[in-house]
């Protein structure tokens, strides 16, 4: 039977990978996937915790609900930043955009 | 090894697995279609946790919109025809060692404590009961959400605009 | 042990999806589409392949299988492939969820999931992602061009089909679709909910991409939009997924707004039989009457006008059910 640490374990893996991309990605679509990827893994832990360790209340639920809200809002600014940018500076690749004016 | 072991090794498989593929890959729309599995095992472990309200929000708006988004970006800039690139820059020993570092790290922590069981049963988590809890005690988390939501709305309309 | 039964009633049940979902309705969509075009245009229709035409499908679906499948040789592969399997399984979960009539112990559905209306607004958007990789995955500039206009309808229109969704649920108190049938007991929704029923049915066209709505595959502008380069068995995949689509709002349709399954005199099943092939004929009949929209238009009927009138009939009726029936 999966216990809790089961479930711990699987987000921090989820979050390493996450980790994994924002640090050595040089488009700036993969590390917004990558954030995508720690965010889930949060939300993994938030429910997880929700039913094994506080099962009375709905906190975790609610938590993983708001979370989700804003990785969305979040990934609708961040790819609107790339688009924008990438129309300026015609390039994506981060460790081209090194200089504070074009 | 019961039914739900079994689907728990299943769909942790999957979401690492599709994981592993969305942060390695050299192509952009593979990383991007692999994110698709990665979100659907994390629902099925959302079920597995009793939390449907929260399995169908996830289904809902990370494999079909955030993962529309992300496959629209890459295809308006270069992403996707760019493959000749490399994809990974001049810290790559170095992120996967803090990578495997902050993996060891909380898995550690996570075996070595003592997690207090929680006692009660399990509430029903009817989206009726979550909407009463959005409407009665977490009503200030939901307004600002709202507002939020409007604000990155505008944002990002406006940001993405083309200046003519 | 008792998770195999379970396994593999779940295998059983979906192959019995695929088979009642694939020969009732792909089957007799086609034909019906044929058949009442024809009739629309004073002609005939298919008539020489079986009694009055109705085996027609069987032959137009055993010459597909015989067609050679051609994969243009600079496409990504493993996106061409997958993206034949996403759009008709997408398509074909939205049945899960759908009461198709009662037998003795309960309702005749699959699984009576609480968020079940939820569900099926969360797989029909699952099909974007598929026709994205479909358009993307052929290599063609016409292909890619048209699944990402698809994409761009189908994710505006899902907003309206959502709210309407929503508003019916705020009628019923429920999610579940079964708890929604049975709240039609008295009245049917359509009666209470008109508005929400109008803009279900338009959305529904624009989601499943049928004319008026349509740009995406206009055989005279985009060849045929996102699927140009599938031949043989993957494009009749892709035509499952998309008639599958469309019975599958027109059920949810007649489940939310038309009753489900009830009424007085014949089995509950021939009920939803009557009522759903009423609102094919409708989706039919709206095709071959209406001219063609052009994106833009499409695109400022749904953002400007579609999704402000379905947030104003949700406040309307979110105050007539707190204050008003208090």
């Amino acid at each position: 039977m999966p216990g809790l640490t089961h479930y711990l374990v699987v987000s921090a893996l989820l979050f390493a990978l996450g980790i994994f991309a924002v640090v050595t990605r040089r488009n700036a679509v993969a590390i917004l996937m990558g954030v995508e990827l720690m965010l889930n893994a949060a939300n993994i832990n938030l429910v997880a915790f929700n039913k094994y360790v506080a099962p009375g209340a709905m906190q975790g639920q609610i938590f993983a609900l708001i979370v989700i809200t804003l990785a969305a809002c979040e990934a609708a600014v961040g790819l609107a930043l790339v688009l924008a940018a990438y129309r300026t500076l015609e390039t994506v690749y981060l460790d081209e955009i090194n200089v504070m004016k074009w | 090894m019961s039914g739900e072991a079994i689907a728990f090794y299943v769909l942790a498989a999957v979401t690492l697995g599709s994981g592993l593929v969305v942060v390695t890959s050299k192509n952009m729309v593979h990383s991007a279609a692999a994110l698709v599995p990665a979100f659907l095992g994390a629902t099925g472990l959302y079920i597995l946790l009793n939390a449907e309200f929260v399995a169908g929000i996830q289904v809902l708006i990370y494999a079909g919109a955030i993962t529309v988004l992300i496959l629209f970006a890459i295809m308006l800039t270069e992403g996707g025809t760019g493959l000749g690139s490399r994809q990974r820059n001049e810290q790559a020993v170095v992120g996967t060692a803090v990578a495997a570092a902050m993996a060891a790290l909380l898995i550690v922590v996570a075996t070595r404590t003592g997690w207090t069981a929680g006692s009660g049963t399990l509430p029903p988590y009817t989206p009726g009961a979550i909407g009463q809890s959005f409407l009665r005690q977490n009503i200030l988390v939901f307004e600002g959400t709202s507002v939020v939501l409007l604000i990155s709305l505008m944002g990002a309309i406006l940001i993405a605009r083309r200046e003519d | 042990m008792g998770w195999i039964w379970d396994v593999l009633r779940a295998i059983v049940g979906t192959i019995i999806i695929f088979s009642a979902v694939a020969f009732i309705a792909v089957m007799f969509g086609v034909l019906l589409e044929r058949k009442i075009s024809a009739w629309m245009q004073s002609r005939l229709g298919p008539k020489h392949v079986g009694p009055q035409g109705l085996l027609q499908t069987v032959a137009d679906t055993i010459k597909l299988l015989q067609k050679e499948n051609i994969v243009p040789s600079r496409a990504d592969r493993l996106i061409f492939a997958s993206a034949v399997i996403v759009v008709p399984l997408a398509a074909l979960l939205d049945y899960v969820v759908i009461p198709f009539g009662t037998t003795r112990s309960g309702p005749l559905i699959f699984r009576d999931l609480n968020i079940g209306v939820l569900y099926f607004a969360a797989t029909s958007s699952l099909v974007v992602v598929g026709i994205l990789m479909a358009g993307w995955g052929s290599n063609n500039k016409y292909a890619l061009l048209g699944g990402m206009r698809s994409a761009a309808q189908m994710v505006t229109y899902e907003i309206p089909i959502g709210l309407a969704l929503v508003t019916v649920a705020l009628m019923a108190g429920s999610l579940s679709t079964v708890t929604i049938v049975n709240g039609q007991a008295r009245l049917w929704y359509i009666v209470t909910q008109p508005v929400a029923f109008l803009i279900f049915l338009v959305a529904a066209t624009a989601e499943v991409n049928r004319v008026p709505f349509d740009l995406v595959e206009a055989e005279s502008e985009l060849v045929a939009g996102y699927f140009s380069e599938y031949s043989g068995m993957r494009f009749a995949l892709f035509q499952l997924g998309e008639y599958g689509e469309m019975f599958a709002m027109a059920a949810m349709a007649v489940t939310l707004f038309l009753g489900g399954w009830r009424g007085p005199v014949l089995p509950p099943v021939l009920w939803f039989v009557i009522k759903l092939y009423a609102l094919i004929f409708v989706f039919m009949w709206v095709r071959w009457t209406y001219p063609r929209f052009r994106i833009d238009q499409m695109l400022n009927f749904s953002w400007k006008i579609l999704i402000p009138v379905s947030v104003l009939n949700l406040v309307v009726t979110a105050f007539f059910a707190v204050v008003v029936h208090r």
